[in-house]
């Protein structure tokens, strides 16, 4: 009885630190959700989004930040997207079995999470170096680095769940396989098929490594693609790390607007993924 | 007629390897390619309305309007292979130039770093010093500080991420799984800047005033400890950077376990179960065996996160180039001083150190994150046997 006893309790003991570290990992987001919603709000305000950056020492806002993301986001997966679908549509159809696959998916899951200031440096080298400046295009491209893999990965994971029966009822019409694949495949697969992409934007808006020296930044307002532009991420680092109390407040409400975006992005990205199986 | 277009290994090339292909060769159209065309737009439909006139309609193709209704259909057949390959072909250029990426981020990263190489060569690797105003640039302090702070994160994510993933496999009750795996995949989400602010503000601070005062004097008499937690609580430094990493790091880690534990069957579990174990029992004789492979794998790529990791530690880890023996001490890590140093560098040489830093940095978490992938494909495959 003894012996069971000692089991029992060590069993209870070691069930406890599991309860424990749960406590700990969901303390940590109620901690850095609830620092970052007070410290935020605390500085949100119309300002915010229609004033330019400050200087130093004076109140000011995140236009040009918020815009300049924007764009870049924009950009990136606009770039991004269609060159990860294809490649996930020929490793999930036409590739199935094919040696290209298998190196393709190996590789592919080792950009997924290769350090994205490599990119940076990647992207700084072949097209900075080359036009002989920091540009938003640059940035943009960096960005567009990054989301290939995501939607890569998800396009190919989506398909591969769309039945082969589907395939063979539309081949048995005679249809050929590019358009069993436009037609069938694509549209059986949307919903996963747009949750990577909404995947894809929530990992890149956040992303500061890679643009710090492709699209540096820039303390006006700028659309032009060919010249440096401020973007939230870069903005944040450089606020942040200031000594001024006024850039600080704003590198925290810029934190909290892409905080925001990126948990909307995430939870659409669920529901969508969610509302798949019922179809 | 005889067709140019029906040749087997068409018809051969979309269907699985065991589909049974009819003995007698295809000599005429049949009436379903027909229809397949004009499904996808590509033929003209010979009747758009009701199905007495389709039938109607086919009865009239016989003889004379069958020429050309063939005619048609083969220019359309040469459209629908036209299309088909040149699809096939875009995808894969799509496919190839995944590979060509990774090929030309490592190409730039040892073009970029070619001066660096030529200047110093291995000893790179082996020199601490860094100095922009003398040239002298070695990669010691980063890769140490890199390594460092990974180790303290893993240490920290490691058993806390496998203690969720137990909980959330074999002690949370049904409804609160599916909650609780959401707020811990958020945690993933959040990019690392927010860690970096948070970090800077918050936990820096709170280390300084509560623990890292608690830490030197608790250690102070212990032979080896106290050389790791000596000298001023600064904050900022290679511990809290540790910390800060083991954070981000955790939701990965528990995530991935959690995926693994839960292709133990039940079966085994069960069985344990019924010979009188005891949860922890279970966990620590049936699941984890069975899951280590997977295990590993997680932890691995947990690792090559925590090692290319910029932002977070950016903020916390005060960019000093040095080895200081002390935990609490400010260092760097190599992503920290590219971010850091890069947009400031003057000189060719200073650009192509940083380079060569990242090189570095590429190097290692390729590998580890090569060794992570292949542990887990492995587990895929076994689960698919």
């Amino acid at each position: 009885m003894a012996i069971y006893d000692t089991r029992r309790r060590r069993s209870k003991f070691y069930i406890g630190l599991c309860y424990a570290c749960v406590a700990t990992g969901l303390g940590w987001l109620a901690l850095i959700l609830g620092t970052l919603l007070f410290e935020g709000f605390r500085g949100l305000s119309p300002a915010v989004f229609t004033q330019m950056t400050p200087p130093p020492g004076s109140e000011g806002g995140l236009k040009n930040a918020i815009v300049g993301s924007l764009i870049m986001t924009f950009l990136g997966v606009a770039i991004g997207t269609p060159l990860g679908m294809l490649a996930g549509t020929y490793m999930a159809e036409y590739g199935r079995h094919s040696k290209l696959t298998l190196v393709v998916r190996f590789i592919n899951d080792i950009l997924l999470s290769a350090p994205s200031i490599v990119i940076g440096l990647f992207i700084y080298e072949v097209m900075v170096v080359k036009m002989g400046h920091f540009s938003a295009l640059a940035g943009s491209v960096a960005l567009a680095v990054i989301v290939v893999p995501v939607v890569v990965r998800t396009t190919e994971d989506m398909l591969l769940l769309v039945p082969d029966t589907l395939r063979e009822a539309a081949r048995a019409l005679g249809l050929p396989r590019s358009i069993v694949i436009g037609k069938v495949a694509y549209r059986a697969a949307r919903a996963g098929l747009i949750t990577g992409v909404l995947l894809a934007i929530a990992r890149i808006s956040g992303e500061t490594a890679p643009l710090l020296f492709t699209s540096l930044n820039n303390q006006f307002f700028s659309t032009n693609l060919n010249a440096p532009m401020a973007s939230l991420p870069a903005v944040i680092f450089q606020f942040a790390l200031s000594p001024y109390k006024e850039w600080q407040q704003l590198a925290w409400t810029g934190a909290l607007l892409i905080t925001l975006a990126v948990l909307v992005l995430s939870v659409a990205a669920r529901m969508l993924q969610v509302g798949r199986p019922g179809k | 007629m005889a067709s140019r277009f029906c040749t087997e290994s068409w018809i051969r090339e979309g269907l699985p390897s065991f589909f049974p292909l009819p003995a007698v060769r295809i000599c005429e159209w049949p009436d379903h390619w027909l229809r397949g065309a004009q499904l996808a737009g590509l033929a003209d439909a010979p009747c758009k309305t009701t199905e007495k006139n389709a039938v109607a309609n086919n009865l009239a193709i016989d003889n004379a309007g069958r020429e050309s209704a063939e005619a048609r259909l083969a220019n359309a057949l040469v459209g629908f292979k036209l299309r088909d390959n040149a699809f096939r072909l875009l995808t894969q250029t799509a496919a190839w130039t995944v590979l060509i990426l990774l090929g030309g981020v490592i190409a730039s990263l040892i073009v970029g770093s070619m001066p660096a190489i030529r200047a110093f060569g291995l000893n790179f690797l082996s020199t601490e010093a860094w100095n922009p105003v003398t040239e002298k640039f070695g990669a010691m302090a980063p890769v140490y500080g890199t390594i460092v702070t990974s180790l303290i994160a893993m240490a920290i994510a490691v058993p806390v991420g496998l203690g969720i993933a137990i909980f959330l496999t074999e002690l949370c009750p049904y409804a609160l799984r599916r909650p609780i795996g959401i707020a811990i995949e958020l945690l993933a989400g959040i990019p690392s800047i927010i860690y970096g602010i948070w970090g800077l503000f918050v936990l820096a601070p709170f280390l300084q005033e509560h623990v890292q005062p608690g830490l030197i004097s608790a250690f102070a008499n212990v032979p080896v400890l106290s050389g790791l937690f000596a000298g001023p609580p600064y904050g900022i430094g290679v511990l809290t950077a540790g910390v800060i990493l083991a954070i981000m790091v955790l939701p990965i880690v528990s995530a991935i376990s959690r995926d693994v534990f839960e292709t133990v069957p039940a079966v085994l579990k069960e069985s344990a179960y019924a010979v009188g174990c005891t949860t922890w029992e279970v966990v620590r004789s049936v699941v984890i065996p069975y899951t280590s492979v997977g295990i590993i794998g997680g932890v691995m790529l947990g690792l090559g996160r925590a090692l290319g990791e910029t932002m977070a530690v950016t903020f916390v880890i005060g960019n000093a180039h040095r080895i200081a023996p002390s935990l609490l001490a400010p260092g760097t890590t190599i992503s920290a001083t590219i971010a850091n140093e890069f947009t400031e560098a003057v000189g060719d040489l200073y650009t192509s150190a940083l380079i060569a830093l990242g090189l570095i940095l590429f190097v290692i978490t390729f590998f580890i994150l090569a060794i992570s992938r292949y542990l887990l494909m492995r587990l895929h495959q076994r689960e698919g046997l």
